[in-house]
């Protein structure tokens, strides 16, 4: 990244602060959703002509905060002041009114609409009769694509342009209203080097026209090449804002980690054979030498941020997705699974991240649920028998402790704790070897998050060889014997449970290459 | 703390489920009020004669809507019902005429075809990918001009087919119509094949949650398949019915027979986005429609005005599934987003 005169830096963000008026200013900001507490009291302050860095952990209220600016969701308690006056973002269209345009990490165009279609979407220039002006509106946006120095043929359908070009897509619509807030969330999780250079580029020159500019992002590396200042949130709390210039890697990752609870009742068993080894596993564009392996009765956490690649081994693993090169070896033998039923009956199960989209059929029972899997093995007949399959069921849920009517209740009755645990009995019934859990705990609550980890304890205790994919690091670092940290697709570290801190599993996540105790 | 809310929210979807589940019982409850205000109206509408002629030409309608019903529960729809109705009704009225068959022969010339055709719908859906309501728009298209060009301007009048084989439209039982203890039967089998069978289960989670399915390794082609071919089947029977209850048939027999039969399902309680819904729901969906057309013509309204109910009778259902199904979801969200 280009390196930049820290003085001239400085100067720039006490200037500002003594003297501007905040362009955006959010002060004591809470959200809650349920149970869950997104944001607490949270301020943030955005300056005309800076680039202000937001960086957390996954699930410290980043999106959260975004989502409010962006008006899709309303603050709880708090107040937003645009240029010192207390406003209110009822929704996304009056957010873009205020001159607040957010650019997403997957930007949402209109695929078969014309670039400059795109950029002048809800506001086209019309001509006589309220008719559209498409000549003025394409020589607009190739105005606007002059201005940010890049080349694009206006007329042509968005289709097929790269990430990196649709994001400048985004940000050419907000030039076009002339905001004077850009949100960019997560733009370069999916650019290249030299992509990135060029977003940099144009964010600077946007920085410099006086645009307030919140920059949120994982990758440390890119906070210090582009911003001004950074605001670090730990579960949805504010912990500190700085100038980047005077803070370094180390500080920020202190900052990010240090979660506080840590009551999993991890119990230390026997671990026994290797039973899952994977070696050099790669999905093109995805994930690249993948190697691991994991030990009947062990708990391997697989830690890493949001698009390391983490579910996406799973699913190579639960044969959802095939790989492209590498070796799985199940027990000694190699395996490829075509699809996930032959993974199922080779003993592997998977606990999918979103256990609504995948993991659950809403519309059944909590019996019919944990049978489906094992159907053909339970009912080798023709015909099911509902006695068998709730006996079965009740078996299964029992263990869990799940609290519920009875196992004739609909699942979608019960809360997300809850159905958790009937997700993990569904796959327990199916009697694996190997167990996935895909975010087991993400939305639940403490009590039930507690009672998930015991299970996930008894299990390994029972000899089950389980891989933990979770995004919450004091749980990852509690359950798990060893750590593997990916990031962007690759293993960057591997870290037995003696020597693991927050610190180093955040390191090796961030891809920060310096060690630290 | 989300555990103390639960019981609250629970028993508020629980009411509303008992309301969605019940739509059966509903169903009889709007029918025996309709027909009591109807009966002072047209006091012949009580009669035991009416009922049958009601329930005789309901059950043509009911066998064709429980294939309909299994295929939307799959997320599918099958728009060429009436095409294959129609066509196999033309067919096996056709080898009557000509003396291929007997009256056995011709039930099987029917259900045969009904499943090749079935089977089509099923091949281009489950195994070409092509979205159900485009593909069966276009073997709509197909089987009905398939049915124009071997009829031509040809009609199998009533007098051509075999003595007596009009006639099985009339004959009791135990003072049962035929056509209803058959499509009881149907209703039956169905319904354990939905219920307690693999397939059956498999049905409603590929219809439920497509992606859990293939997660959990359900075949869902396979079902899918099955599903349309299963419907075909119907329509095939529904063909053959539709010739023992018409007797004269020409290339245009049971057209526009799709509306009614979605209108049934529909009204019969299955969700048309797929995952849930019963047959014995689309039986009596049937029935409900039919019980509205006689109720029509004995009042003295127009028969003009069915068209337009049974319409404003799919929007009705259809948009109180929605409502329910909002307030539902509503107070799930309320503790499991984040």
């Amino acid at each position: 990244m280009t390196s930049r005169d820290p003085g001239l830096d400085a100067e720039r963000g006490l200037d500002a602060e003594r003297t501007v008026t905040p362009r955006v200013s959010l002060v004591g900001i809470s959200k809650r959703f349920g149970a869950t507490a997104a944001l607490t009291g949270v301020s943030l302050d955005l300056l005309p002509g800076e680039v202000h860095a937001l960086v957390g952990e996954n699930g410290a209220g980043k999106s959260t905060l975004v989502k409010i600016l962006a008006g899709v969701h309303q603050p709880d308690e708090g107040t937003i002041l645009l240029d010192g006056v207390p406003t209110q973002v009822p929704g996304p269209a009056q957010s873009r009114a205020l001159g607040i345009a957010v650019v997403h990490q997957e930007p949402r165009l209109f695929p078969d609409l014309s670039v400059a279609e795109n950029v002048f979407i809800g506001h086209a220039p019309s001509g006589a009769l309220g008719s559209i002006d498409w000549r003025g509106m394409r020589r607009a946006a190739q105005a606007l694509f002059a201005e940010l120095d890049v080349q694009f043929d206006v007329g042509a359908p968005v289709r097929g342009l790269s990430m990196a070009d649709q994001q400048l897509i985004e940000i050419a619509k907000a030039l076009s209203v002339e905001a004077s807030v850009l949100i960019l969330d997560e733009p370069t999780a999916s650019l290249s080097a030299h992509e990135v250079e060029r977003l940099f580029t144009i964010v600077r020159r946007l920085r410099d026209r006086g645009v307030a500019i919140l920059f949120v992002s994982h990758r440390l590396d890119e906070v210090f090449a582009l911003c001004d200042r950074a605001t670090v949130f730990r579960d949805g709390r504010h912990v500190i804002t700085a100038p980047t210039s005077g803070l370094t890697t180390a500080d920020l990752i202190r900052h990010m980690v240090g979660r506080t609870v840590s009551l999993f009742p991890k119990v230390d068993n026997p671990i026994g054979e290797v039973l899952l080894e994977v070696t050099d596993l790669t999905r093109v564009g995805v994930f690249r030498d993948v190697s691991f392996t994991v030990r009947a009765g062990e708990i391997v956490g697989l830690a890493g941020l949001v698009g390391a690649g983490r579910s996406e081994v799973a699913r190579v693993l639960f044969g959802i997705d095939r790989r492209d090169s590498g070796e799985v070896k199940l027990a000694g033998t190699p395996v490829d699974f075509p699809a996930p039923s032959a993974a199922m009956t080779a003993g592997i199960a998977y606990l999918p991240e979103d256990r609504h989209q995948e993991g659950l059929v809403l519309d059944f029972t909590i019996a019919q649920n944990v049978t489906l899997p094992i159907l053909p093995r339970l009912f080798p007949k023709l015909l099911l028998r509902e006695s068998t399959e709730r006996a079965v069921a009740t078996e299964h849920t029992e263990q869990f402790n799940v609290r519920m009517t009875g196992v004739d209740q609909e699942v979608g009755a019960l809360s997300g704790g809850n159905q958790q645990k009937v997700v993990l009995a569904k796959w327990l019934a199916s009697g694996p070897r190997v167990l996935i859990l895909d975010e087991p705990t993400r939305g639940i609550d403490i009590g039930a998050k507690v009672e998930v980890h015991r299970l996930i304890a008894e299990l390994a205790a029972k000899g089950l060889a389980i891989i933990l994919i979770s995004s919450d690091l004091p749980e990852i670092l509690a359950m798990s014997d060893r750590i593997v940290v990916l990031h962007e697709g690759r293993v960057t570290a591997e870290i037995a449970r003696d020597q693991a801190t927050q610190e180093r599993v955040m390191f090796a996540a961030t891809g920060t290459q310096a060690s630290h105790g | 703390m989300a555990e103390a809310v639960v019981p609250v929210r629970s028993g508020r979807r629980s009411v509303l489920m008992t309301i969605g589940r019940q739509r059966e019982l509903s169903l009889l409850a709007i029918m025996f009020v309709l027909g009591g205000i109807v009966s002072l109206i047209a006091p012949q509408f009580l009669s035991v004669d009416n009922f049958s002629q009601v329930a005789v030409l309901a059950s043509i309608t009911a066998i064709a809507a429980l294939g309909e019903a299994m295929v939307i529960i799959t997320r599918g729809i099958d728009l060429s019902i009436e095409a294959v109705i129609g066509l196999v009704a033309y067919c096996v009225a056709r080898s009557l005429e000509l003396h291929l068959v007997d009256p056995v022969g011709a039930l099987a010339i029917g259900l045969v075809i009904g499943l090749v055709l079935g089977c089509v719908n099923g091949f281009v859906i489950a195994i070409l990918k092509v979205p159900p309501i485009v593909a069966t728009l276009g073997t709509l298209s197909i089987f009905r001009g398939i049915d124009y060009v071997i009829a031509g301007p040809h009609q199998v009048p009533l007098a051509s087919l075999p003595a007596g084989f009009a006639h099985i439209a009339r004959t009791d039982i135990l003072g049962v119509p035929v056509f209803v203890l058959l499509t009881v039967g149907v209703v039956v089998v169905g319904s354990l094949l939905l219920r307690s069978t693999r397939f059956g289960r498999q049905v409603y989670a590929v219809g439920s949650n497509p992606e859990a399915a293939s997660i959990l390794g359900i075949p869902s082609r396979r079902v899918t398949f099955t599903a349309y071919a299963l419907c075909g089947l119907l329509a095939g029977l529904a063909g053959v019915m539709w010739v023992i209850e018409f007797g004269t048939i020409n290339g245009t027999a049971a057209t526009g027979v799709t509306l009614a039969v979605v209108a049934a399902v529909v009204v019969g309680g299955v969700n048309t986005l797929g995952g849930s819904g019963t047959l014995a729901g689309a039986a009596i969906g049937a029935l409900f429609l039919g019980f509205i057309a006689n109720a029509l013509i004995l009042v003295g309204l127009s028969q003009f005005w069915l068209q337009a109910i049974y319409g404003l009778v799919i929007l009705l259902a259809i948009s109180s599934d929605q409502l329910i199904r909002r307030s539902v979801q509503r107070a799930n969200t309320r503790s499991t987003a984040r």
